[in-house]
């Protein structure tokens, strides 16, 4: 849905204008046809609250990328919840090791549905250049991940990409609170 | 600058030759090694490493205790080599001890009764290298974690052997496109 418009049915009518008595009618958002899934993934896609499980150097490319130069604000993930009970965007923004493995899997199983999982530089998606006794090598192998973002740091536009493409992800995903009752 | 004390430590605790190479002994329990990068260094048998820190700490004015860690030397007789820094915060100079142990019983004794800031450095080093510190009352794993086998930094630990917490999931691909 991302670049697609909502196919908005303008009736373009203006009834009696000018007329006593009659009032003109607003030509405009009466009424639009779409699909629900669309609907309520429209919603999501632009009130993703992102939950900074930060663990490493790459915090400082996310406050980068939040702050005022770059602003994920603008792509409607801005506001940082520092409770996963809250949140539905787990961003886990650095090396994970292994004793922290746990504690990930923790905070990801204490955030209510609908979430999604971004890693966050190449430590959280692959291990990158860890390989060794420490370091979890990836984050997919212990939470799923819908969005990966490698660089040691990436660039703010990489995690401005990744957000629109998380985006573009939820906007034309499955979202199964739609059933017959609504 | 540094020198007169230097010269000081060196006849105090080592009375002979500076600059020597040959392991200490129990005929000269402490060997003078030199200035080693604007260290002076010593080398001593286990037995001798409270007494001279002691002496250290007391006669000397090192009052800061800097690290403890090791050096493995596979495949040698006294497997493990065992270094202290310490570091004198009014004459601003460093000194460094090192002692070997055998791979059977690599036990050191701890310094815990001398700096408290060595509780920290024994519990990584014993972490690390698996060296028993005698008379540290909490050798729990610091950095590793419960459970875990063996010690990754001696030069036997397979380099990418890991040790999960967590059960690994079937590798996933990419989900988006």
């Amino acid at each position: 849905m991302y670049g697609k418009r909502l196919p908005i049915v303008d009736t373009g009518a203006v009834v009696g204008a000018g007329q006593p008595g009659q009032r003109e009618k607003p030509a405009t958002f009466e009424y639009l046809t779409t699909r629900k899934d669309e609907l309520v993934g429209w919603a999501r896609k632009f009130s993703l609250f992102p939950y900074p499980f930060v663990t490493a150097c790459c915090a400082m490319e996310f406050m980068a990328v939040s702050a005022s130069q770059y602003d994920t604000d603008r792509f409607g993930a801005a506001l940082p919840r520092f409770s996963p009970r809250q949140a539905d965007l787990l961003m886990v923004v650095g090396t994970v090791t292994q004793k922290q493995a746990p504690i990930l899997l923790k905070v990801y199983e204490q955030m209510c549905e609908p979430k999604w999982v971004m890693a966050f530089g190449v430590c959280a998606s692959t291990g990158g250049f860890y390989q060794n006794y420490a370091s979890l090598p990836g984050i997919d192998r212990i939470i799923p991940v819908d969005i990966y973002v490698p660089g040691c740091p990436p660039r703010p536009e990489m995690v401005i990409d990744g957000i629109t493409r998380l985006q573009e992800k939820i906007a034309n995903g499955r979202h199964p609170i739609i059933n017959e009752r609504f | 600058m540094t020198a007169p004390l230097f010269d000081r430590l060196r006849e105090q605790l080592s009375p002979g030759e500076a600059g020597q190479e040959g392991q200490p002994d129990a005929a000269t329990p402490v060997v003078c090694r030199g200035v080693q990068h604007g260290v002076l260094v010593f080398a001593l048998t286990p037995d001798r490493l409270l007494p001279v820190a002691r002496r250290l700490r007391d006669e000397f004015g090192f009052d800061l205790f800097l690290d403890v860690t090791a050096v493995d030397w596979p495949g040698q007789a006294l497997r493990f080599e065992v270094v202290h820094h310490f570091y004198s915060t009014t004459d601003k100079v460093r000194v460094r001890l090192k002692m070997r142990v055998a791979e059977q019983d690599p036990t050191v004794d701890s310094l815990t009764a001398l700096y408290g800031a060595a509780g920290y450095m024994e519990r990584e080093c014993h972490d690390m290298y698996g060296i028993v510190f005698r008379g540290n009352p909490d050798l729990r794993p610091i950095l590793l974690y419960e459970g875990f086998v063996g010690h990754p930094l001696r030069k036997d630990y397979p380099k990418q052997k890991e040790q999960p917490l967590v059960p690994y999931l079937p590798p996933q691909g990419a989900l988006v496109r």
